[in-house]
C-alpha cells in the first residue's frame, strides 16, 4: 500500500528501469522520482542514455525491465502485466508533454492549429475551448502574434516556443524536454530558456535533458548525472555544481562552462 | 459542305462523348485516389502479413499494360461469374490501375516522411487512424502533388483505350464519325482539342492547389 501511496504523490516514478539496444545496456536499473512541481535535470555525456530515459517515460522507447508510473498510473503495461492496448497507452501518454530537440511541428498546420490539434482530436475538446486555451498558451510563450503563420516561416526559437505551447496544451502532468535548445543558433537559445524558466516558476513539473549548465543550476530542484546508463550522482543543484561527489562529475563540469553561483 | 461542317453538324456526338469521358475520368480518378489512400493506410498498418501481398498487387498492376486489365475485367470476369457492363469495367479498370500508381507514389513519399513528426504525434496521444488522416495523408498529398497531377494525365489518356471494349466516350465518337464520313484527320483533331482542354484545366487546378502547399513550405518537390 505504501507503494501506491508514493506513486500517487509523485508526478513520475521510475523503478528499476533497464533498457538495452541489441546487446548494449543503455539504461541500468534507473530509479527516479519526480514530485509534483519539481524540475529534474538530467545531465551526462553523449550516449549516456539521457534521451532514452526521457523517451521511456512516455513509452516512445519500451524498457526491458522496470516500471514507470505517471501520476500514479503505470504506462505501457496494464494491470494484468501485459502490453497496454494502443488506445489506453495513448491516454497515459497524453499525460506527458514532450518537447523535442528538432521541434517536430506539423508543417501543414498553422501555429494555432499545431497547438489545438491534439486537444481537439485526441482529447475531444471543443474547437472553441481548445482555441481559447491555445491562445492563452501562445501568449505565455510569446507567440500569439504568429498564430496564423505556418512553421516554415518561423525561426528555430519561435518554432520551439510553439512546440512548448503545443505540449502544454495537453495539460500534462509532466513536461519532458530533450535538449530543447541544442538545435538553436546561440542567439535564439535565450528566448526558449526564458520560457522554460517561466514555466518552472509557475510550478510546472518538468524533466529536462540539457547541456546548458547555468540554466540547469538556476531552474532545477534535482540534478541527475547519467553515466553509461547508470545514475552515478544526484543532488540539489547547489551541491551538484559546487561539491560533486565523484571524479567523473567533477571532470564533466570542468569540461563544460561551470556556472558561477548566481 | 466541308469536312468541318460535317463535324459541326455532328457536334452532339462529340459533346456526348466528351461528357462521357469526363464522367468516366472523374469517377475513376476519385476511385483511384481512394484506392491509393486505402492501400497506403493498409501498408501503414501493423499487420505485417498484409505488406507482402499488397506490394505484389501494386507492383503487379504497375507492370500490366492497362488495355490488358480492361480486357480482363470486361471479357475475363464473366468466366468467373461476374458480369460488368463495358462502362463499369472501364471505370473499374481505370480506378484499380491508377489506384496502384497512386499508392506507389504515396508509398515512395512515405519513406521520406520525417520520423520526428510521427513521434511528436505519438507523444501527443495520437493513434494510427487519426494520425494517418490528419497528419500523414495531408502532408503526403501536398508533397506529391506534381506527381499526382502527372498521373491524372495518364489516367485521362487511358480513358481512350476504353473504346476497344465498346465504351462510347470521346475517342469512340471520333472513331465512329471518322469511319462514317471518312474524315479521320479532322475528327481526331477535334478530340485532341477536347483532351487538351481537360488536361490544361486540370493543370491549372493542380497549380492552384500548389499555392496552398507552397504557403506551408511544401514546394521542394
Ligand atoms: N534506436 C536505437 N537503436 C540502437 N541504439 C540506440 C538507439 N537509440 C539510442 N541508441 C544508443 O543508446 C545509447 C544512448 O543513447 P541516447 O540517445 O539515450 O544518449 P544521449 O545521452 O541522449 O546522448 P546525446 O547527448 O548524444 O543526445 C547510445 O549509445 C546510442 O547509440
Ligand atoms: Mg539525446
Amino acid at each position: 500500500m505504501s507503494e501506491a501511496n508514493t506513486s500517487e504523490t509523485a508526478a513520475v516514478s521510475i523503478r528499476h528501469l533497464s533498457k538495452s539496444f541489441d546487446d548494449v545496456e543503455v539504461l541500468r536499473d534507473v530509479e527516479l522520482e519526480v514530485k509534483t512541481g519539481e524540475v529534474v535535470t538530467i545531465i551526462g555525456s553523449s550516449g549516456s542514455g539521457k534521451s532514452t530515459l526521457l523517451r521511456c517515460i512516455n513509452w516512445l522507447e519500451q524498457p526491458d525491465r522496470g516500471s514507470i508510473h505517471i501520476a500514479g498510473q503505470r504506462i505501457g503495461v496494464n494491470d494484468a502485466g501485459r502490453p497496454m492496448p494502443v488506445r489506453e497507452l495513448a491516454k497515459v501518454r497524453a499525460k506527458t508533454g514532450m518537447v523535442f530537440q528538432g521541434f517536430n511541428l506539423w508543417p501543414h498546420l498553422n501555429v494555432l492549429h499545431n497547438v489545438t490539434e491534439a486537444p481537439i482530436h485526441v482529447q475531444g475538446k471543443s474547437k472553441r475551448e481548445a482555441e481559447e486555451l491555445a491562445t492563452a498558451l501562445l501568449e505565455k510563450v510569446g507567440m500569439a502574434h504568429k498564430r496564423d503563420s505556418y512553421p516554415n516561416t518561423l525561426s528555430g526559437g519561435q518554432k520551439q516556443r510553439v512546440a512548448i505551447a503545443r505540449a502544454l496544451a495537453m495539460q500534462p502532468t509532466v513536461m519532458l524536454f530533450d535538449e530543447p535548445t541544442s538545435a538553436l543558433d546561440p542567439e535564439l537559445v535565450g528566448e526558449v530558456l526564458a520560457v522554460i524558466k517561466d514555466l518552472s516558476a509557475e510550478g510546472y513539473t518538468m524533466v529536462m535533458v540539457t547541456h546548458e549548465m547555468a540554466f540547469a543550476r538556476a531552474v532545477s530542484d534535482q540534478v541527475v548525472f547519467l553515466e553509461k546508463g547508470l545514475i552515478i550522482e544526484r543532488a540539489d543543484p547547489e551541491t551538484f555544481f559546487t561539491t560533486p561527489k565523484t571524479d567523473r562529475v567533477r571532470k564533466f563540469l570542468e569540461n563544460h562552462d561551470t556556472p558561477s553561483p548566481a | 459542305m466541308s469536312n468541318w461542317d460535317i463535324l459541326w453538324d455532328e457536334r452532339a456526338q462529340f459533346w456526348n462523348g466528351f461528357l462521357s469521358t469526363l464522367e468516366i475520368f472523374g469517377l475513376s480518378i476519385v476511385g483511384a485516389f481512394l484506392i491509393g489512400c486505402g492501400l497506403l493506410y493498409l501498408l501503414e498498418g501493423s499487420r505485417k502479413r498484409l505488406t507482402m501481398p499488397l506490394r505484389i498487387f501494386i507492383d503487379g498492376m504497375r507492370m500490366l499494360p492497362f488495355l490488358i486489365l480492361a480486357y480482363l475485367l470486361y471479357y475475363g470476369l464473366p468466366s468467373v461469374g461476374i458480369r460488368l457492363d463495358a462502362w463499369w469495367s472501364g471505370v473499374g479498370a481505370l480506378a484499380v490501375y491508377h489506384g496502384a500508381y497512386f499508392a506507389e507514389i504515396f508509398r515512395g513519399n512515405r519513406l521520406t516522411f520525417p520520423p520526428g513528426q510521427i513521434e511528436a504525434a505519438e507523444a501527443h496521444g495520437f493513434i494510427k487512424g487519426k494520425m494517418f488522416f490528419r497528419l500523414l495523408l495531408p502532408q503526403i498529398i501536398m508533397q506529391t502533388r506534381p506527381l499526382l497531377g502527372n498521373q491524372l494525365i495518364y489516367a485521362l489518356k487511358d480513358t481512350a483505350f476504353l473504346v476497344i471494349i465498346t465504351v462510347s466516350e470521346l475517342t469512340a465518337a471520333a472513331n465512329s464519325l471518322s469511319s462514317t464520313y471518312f474524315i479521320p484527320t479532322e475528327a481526331f483533331i477535334v478530340v485532341i482539342g477536347f483532351y487538351w482542354a481537360i488536361s490544361v484545366t486540370m493543370e491549372i487546378i493542380i497549380k492552384q492547389c500548389g499555392r496552398f502547399s507552397a504557403k506551408r513550405g511544401f514546394d521542394n518537390v
